[in-house]
């Protein structure tokens, strides 16, 4: 056996209050595709950044190659071979595709030989990319292949892939896949992170599980069942959502030829979107993100105005009315971004509360807060959403992700609506809290609620809608009900695979 | 209006603008890499001052804007500091900035008001200066004028041609960016925060040793502002950059000379606001194009 290309042992990295990778110890082999699995906390970015020479360990050591390698800095890291590509993509809008992937080399040619370098590697590898163009222009799976082309031309020994396919449509990860798998037969490792288990079955040898910063196991996922590996994830047994069967009433929400401009810079417009929406029925919505998710949820919401006979409530035209009058109304719209959108960072939960709760929960009188029964809500909600908080008085600001998202989407459904709009309702969320925010939506459309659900996560919104539809370029495709629905057709609803080919040569 | 000298109008625009278009530039390269620093009026006024101290006790006014550029970057080395390594709120450092420069001023020049600098002579540039026209409008200047000019394209060079401009706009379009790939946000932005605070040293100087040549408290009166209203008037992009100071340097030559025209029988204060309302007509109709991605956020390497 030939020594591991990386060998992790021992390393340790703590952060005032909480310790992110403890004693934590594998190897990646020469060639292979190796998971990393773990839910949201458990340490993996932590982990990876030290690879990177991003972080800096408090203990352990690593070895490239069997030499010892402890990069102090991105820099050398790139230099050793190590290549990594970001989840939240470290691009810079304003400049085109040849400057972002220079600003990410070590001594990047001139911009013409570059361009011409990285038509050859986009086209061998399936990853056309067209160097001049605006990276704020380019949809989220373009930006993806700038990051990847970036790490391609380094020629890297091992390539770090943070999330790759949370922004990708199904027919974009069959040719990431194909990428992958090229450039394993060319003898790169590749460490995949991940918590989709399917695609971890389908592309990785070999998987390390973190848990509060320690490995809690290693599989071979070709082999091992999602479940025991979600399982030893989670370290509990999982449970999915379930609902009793669809009734759906009258029509309560139309949306008729709404079409609106883009609202900001590298935004998209919406076009003609016509929709009706029944009493009781999910509506999920899916698509890339950057097609119109954001500016629906707005003209949704109020925030954006729209015509007025574009959005009709219960039959009343609605598009112009602002965002707590359509709340009164019964209409209620929880936001993507927790953080300073759906929640203001620096307010207590009850002053959060009140923001979206006033109108409907009687939280407001002549002009005055009512802290009392604010109070009393915001500890409803953290009751019966089982957010984990010292109290209701504690900033939001202090909250995990997971847990301030159960605040934000049990602070909508407390407030009975009769349609809600949510955006990403589970995103950044843990497995558990994701399971316990789906099943309170699908509880309120058993309760005669409308709910129309945005989100990234396929597999989510197959679980719990009745209908299906796809944002394309700020269009609305015609739903189509969810059950039965195949991978291949949702594909081709959310048609975002253009211009893409698979990898040529072997697989 | 008959009795205002083309020749010396347009002429008299280039000089107005320079210490405009200095302080621009060097904001512009500060707001490029992401930082927003309103205390460029503080600066100008510093460096007026600095300037003059240097050019009076040595007698050269090359010396003196030497220490205008140092007196104004070491006073941008405050707010650097303050912002880049403190975190503090950037939109009132920089306010903070320009009050405490227009006190350090005054208290700086005290012995100064009333002396006469050393004179700054007009570059002798022969053939160009005697083409008709041209030759009294363009040719006949101070080197101060054509080294602005030369900082300008400079500026455009480094931002668009080489790799240390490629990462300075990186830090300013998405820092966090810039520094996962491992650029170090801090040290490129104060060296831009201290360029910045030299060039409206330079700026600043240029009122005292060429322009009025005088120290007078208070006598940028607002130029600094100015300067920051063109950066955003020109997209921050450096050749817009040298339009807006040349539009605001015409507006104000075109009143002074006015004024001294006589010709106008409205009251001088009117003519004195023109250049400043012509200005923010200017901002208002021109829609402003795309601000730098990261412009006035803290950056702190803690993810």
């Amino acid at each position: 056996m030939t020594t591991p290309l990386l060998e992790l042992s021992g390393l340790t990295k703590a952060y005032p209050g909480v310790v992110a990778n403890s004693e934590v110890s594998f190897d990646i082999a020469r060639g292979e595709v190796h998971a990393l699995l773990g839910e949201n906390g458990a340490g993996k970015s932590t982990l990876v950044k030290t690879i990177y020479g991003l972080v800096q360990p408090d203990a352990g050591t690593m070895r490239l190659d069997g030499q010892p390698f402890a990069p102090p800095e991105p820099r050398a890291a790139r230099a050793a071979g190590v290549a990594m590509v970001f989840q939240h993509f470290s691009l810079f809008d304003a400049m085109s595709v040849a400057e972002n992937v220079a600003l990410g080399m070590e001594t990047p040619p001139a911009l013409n030989r570059l361009a011409a370098q990285i038509r050859e590697v986009s086209q061998s590898y399936g990853l056309p990319l067209d160097p001049d163009r605006i990276v704020g222009d380019l949809s989220a799976g373009e930006r993806q292949r700038v990051e990847i082309v970036r790490c391609l031309l380094q020629e890297p020994r091992l390539l770090i892939m943070d999330e790759p396919t949370s922004v990708l449509t199904p027919q974009e990860v069959q040719i990431l896949f194909e990428t992958l798998r090229k450039l394993r037969a060319e003898g790169v490792s590749i460490l995949y992170i991940s918590h989709k288990l399917e695609e971890i079955r389908t592309i990785c040898d070999s998987a390390t599980i973190l848990r509060h910063g320690k490995v809690v196991g290693k599989c071979d996922p070709k082999v091992t069942a999602a479940r025991d590996m979600a399982e030893q994830m989670v370290g509990a047994t999982l449970s999915t959502p379930s609902r009793a069967g669809g009734r759906t009433g009258e029509v309560v929400l139309e949306l008729t030829g709404l079409s609106a401009p883009a609202p900001r810079a590298f935004g998209t417009a919406l076009k003609h979107i016509d929709l009706s929406l029944r009493a009781g029925e999910v509506l999920g919505i899916g698509g890339v993100a950057g097609n119109g998710q954001d500016e629906l949820a707005m003209a949704l919401s109020g925030e954006m105005s729209v015509a007025p006979g574009m959005i009709r409530l219960k039959g009343r035209e609605i598009g112009t009315v602002g965002v707590n009058a359509r709340r009164r109304m019964g209409l209620l719209c929880a936001p993507e971004e927790r953080m300073g959108h759906a929640a203001a960072p620096d307010m207590s939960l009850t002053e959060n509360a009140l923001l979206t709760a006033g109108p409907r929960e009687d939280l407001v009188r002549h002009g005055f807060l009512r802290w009392g029964r604010a109070r009393g809500f915001a500890e409803r909600v953290i009751e019966r959403f089982d957010v984990r908080t010292p109290g209701a008085g504690t900033a939001a600001r202090a909250l995990s992700g997971g847990n301030l998202q159960k605040f934000v989407i049990g602070r909508e459904i407390m407030q009975r609506p009769e349609v809600l709009v949510v955006n990403q309702p589970t995103w950044g969320v843990d497995a558990a809290a994701a399971a316990t925010i789906r099943q309170a939506l699908l509880d309120l459309a058993e309760a005669g609620a409308a709910l129309i659900v945005i989100s990234q996560d396929l597999d989510e919104l197959m679980e719990i809608s009745d209908r299906f539809a796809a944002l394309n370029g700020g269009s609305l495709s015609a739903p189509r009900p969810a059950e039965g629905l195949g991978i291949d057709e949702i594909g081709m609803m959310l048609g975002g695979a253009h211009d893409m080919t698979p990898a040529h040569g072997e697989g | 209006m008959s009795n205002i000298d083309p020749i010396l109008l347009l002429s008299a625009i280039i000089i107005v603008s320079t210490p405009i278009l200095l302080a621009a530039i060097g904001e512009l390269v500060v707001e490029r890499a992401g930082v927003l620093n309103l205390g460029v009026e503080g600066m100008m006024i510093t460096g007026a001052v600095c300037g003059f101290i240097a050019a009076t006790s040595t007698g050269s006014p090359w010396l003196g804007f030497a220490g205008a550029a140092l007196g104004a970057a070491l006073l941008s080395m405050v707010f650097g500091v303050l912002t880049q390594l403190f975190l503090s709120n950037q939109v009132a450092t920089g306010l903070a900035l320009t009050l405490f420069g227009l006190g350090l001023s005054a208290l700086l020049g005290q012995g100064y008001i009333g002396v006469k600098g050393p004179v700054v002579p007009d570059l002798y540039l022969p053939v160009l200066r005697d083409i008709p026209f041209l030759g009294p409008v363009l040719f006949r200047h101070d080197a101060m004028v054509y080294i602005a000019l030369f900082i300008v394209l400079g500026v455009w060079l480094f931002l668009n041609r080489t790799r240390s401009g490629r990462v300075l706009r990186a830090v300013g379009e998405n820092h966090d960016a810039a520094h996962a790939l491992g650029y170090k946000v801090v040290r490129v932005r104060l060296l831009a925060i201290a360029f910045g605070g030299a060039c409206a040293g330079l700026g600043g100087a240029y009122l005292s040793l060429v322009r009025v040549p005088q120290w007078t408290e208070g006598m940028t009166a607002g130029a600094g502002w100015i300067a920051l209203a063109i950066v955003v008037f020109a997209s921050w992009r450096p050749g817009r950059l040298v339009l807006g100071a040349w539009l605001f340097g015409g507006a104000t030559a075109l009143q002074l000379a006015l004024q001294a025209s006589g010709g106008v029988q409205i009251p001088i204060e009117y003519l004195q606001m023109a250049p400043y309302l012509a200005t923010i007509l200017v901002l208002v109709i021109l829609r402003a194009g795309r601000a730098p991605g990261s412009l006035g956020r803290s950056f702190h390497a803690s993810s």
